[in-house]
């Protein structure tokens, strides 16, 4: 849905040449607009092309690992009719709870949106303002996964035999029944790390990384929150939890 | 059942933990079980959002908000403990490496049938989280649960009344008032609180055995 040419990322990025700085020329540094630089100043240029209609998949468990900035983002930019992947349906009012009581989403697809606080999603749902499609939770990361990953679908066992399963095909592997997954490739993933750097490398800090890295991988567009920005090699290549090959956007948000 | 009866429950099932168990707690009353296993065991303790390794809850003023458990408390990491992303944590899960799921659950049925998702509320959104893919991928299935609910309906029944998690899983279940196998049907290993096996039998929904050791 986006060609190269209408991403700002890829109009900066170039001449293979500039990246070995020769002697005089500015060593490598993020505002030198020869070389690849991910990172967005402001976060509204980061989401200036997320059409109504989108599929944008949000990680996050609980609170921890869900870029808030990046949906108070959304909410301004205002795109609608979207349909969001994310493990739950946001709590009390903020994050994806603020985006549906905004009237922007048409679907959730996750597994767990009735959590202590989830009263927006549920007052939509009992309203039949929102759609839910009601995965279990490995189910999502995996689909993600070979969507990430080049695999169109995938058999588990993971729901055979229960209502989940309906209308899904079936098949029997050495006596155990497994059901047919397809991949999710979302239009757009929105990502939390606790420092990113211009090539998108992003390290996340304890059990916020959960549905990050995945969602990272398979979004067509990704978008990564980070708290702060450092310098290339600010990130020990150990650490990396989001390689930045899978991240397009890096935007520092303070909050 | 009060917080006395939920602590003994948790420290009997505790007590069948063993030293290298790779185990996950369920939400809900399982969470107990980890203040109860003896200190001279490893029982690693896995947190299907990225966790293995997963420690008690930390003091009020040591809170991470990006460290928690399932349940979305605070929680603390173990020497020896490693975090990971979502997809690992179900590999784990989905691919048998976790040696016993503790779940709470609405129903179990003398099949080992697992019903603990949804109660068909209409207009109430259903969850499952991570219950399914335990209930398929760990090599044992207990379920700690109240012997009936509120009202005095039995749990432990013929067949589930509410949709299935999983078909045939459980292979133990531990209540307020008894241990109880699953093999071709219920085997009380154990009772419990004071009930005779007569007024066991009278409390659930489908034939008991009794089978003492």
């Amino acid at each position: 849905m986006l060609s190269s040419q209408s991403d700002p990322v890829r109009a900066v990025r170039t001449n293979p040449k500039a990246k070995s700085p020769s002697p005089g020329k500015a060593s490598c540094h993020a505002a030198n607009r020869d070389l690849l630089n991910k990172v967005y100043a402001s976060v509204r240029a980061a989401l200036h092309d997320i059409p109504d209609g989108a599929t944008i998949a949000i990680g996050g468990f609980g609170d921890a690992g869900v870029p808030f900035g990046l949906i108070d983002a959304l909410i301004e930019q205002g795109a609608r009719d979207l349909t969001i992947v994310a493990n739950n349906a946001g709590s009390g009012q903020d994050g994806i709870a603020a985006l549906i009581a905004a009237d922007r989403v048409r679907k959730m697809v996750c597994s767990y949106p009735r959590t202590s606080g989830s009263v927006v999603f549920e007052e939509y749902y009992a309203a039949g303002k929102i759609e839910l499609e009601l995965l279990p939770q490995g189910t999502i990361g995996e689909r993600l996964r070979a969507g990430a990953a080049g695999i169109p679908g995938f058999y588990t066992a993971t729901g055979a035999g229960t209502i989940l399963a309906e209308g899904k095909e079936t098949r029997t592997f050495d006596g155990r029944d497994y059901v047919l997954e397809r991949a999710l490739v979302p239009d757009f993933a929105f990502v939390l790390g606790a420092v990113g750097d211009r090539h998108g490398n992003v390290r996340t800090h304890a059990s916020a990384r959960n549905f990050g890295p995945v969602m990272a991988a398979a979004g067509r567009v990704t978008i990564a929150e980070v708290r702060e920005i450092v310098e290339l090699g600010g990130i020990d290549p150990e650490a990396v939890t989001m390689p930045g090959i899978f991240v397009d956007r890096v935007v520092r948000i303070a909050r | 059942m009060n917080a006395a009866e939920r602590e003994s429950l948790a420290r009997r099932v505790a007590a069948d933990l063993r030293d290298g168990d790779y185990v996950n707690l369920g939400i809900g009353l399982p969470g107990l079980v980890a203040n109860y296993v003896a200190g001279d065991i490893d029982v690693i303790y896995e947190s299907e959002n990225g966790l293995l390794g997963v420690g008690p809850a930390p003091a009020a003023d040591d809170v991470d908000p990006e460290l928690i458990n399932a349940s979305k408390q605070p929680v603390t990491l173990l020497p020896g403990a490693s975090i990971f992303d979502t997809t690992t944590s179900f590999m784990m899960i989905r691919g048998g490496h976790i040696d016993i799921a503790l779940l709470g659950a609405y129903e179990v049925a003398e099949n080992g049938d697992l019903a603990n998702w949804t109660t068909n509320d209409i207009g109430r959104p259903p969850a499952v989280g991570g219950a399914m893919d335990l209930a398929a991928g760990a090599k044992h299935v207990w379920v700690m649960m109240e012997h009936c609910t509120s009202d005095g309906q039995p749990r432990l029944l013929s067949r589930c009344t509410y949709p299935l998690t999983a078909a045939g899983v459980v292979s133990r279940v531990y209540t307020d008032l008894a241990v109880i196998d699953v093999d071709q049907g219920f085997v009380v290993r154990e009772l419990r609180g004071g009930v005779t096996f007569g007024e066991l039998q009278a409390r659930s929904g489908a034939p008991l055995r009794l089978s003492i050791a």
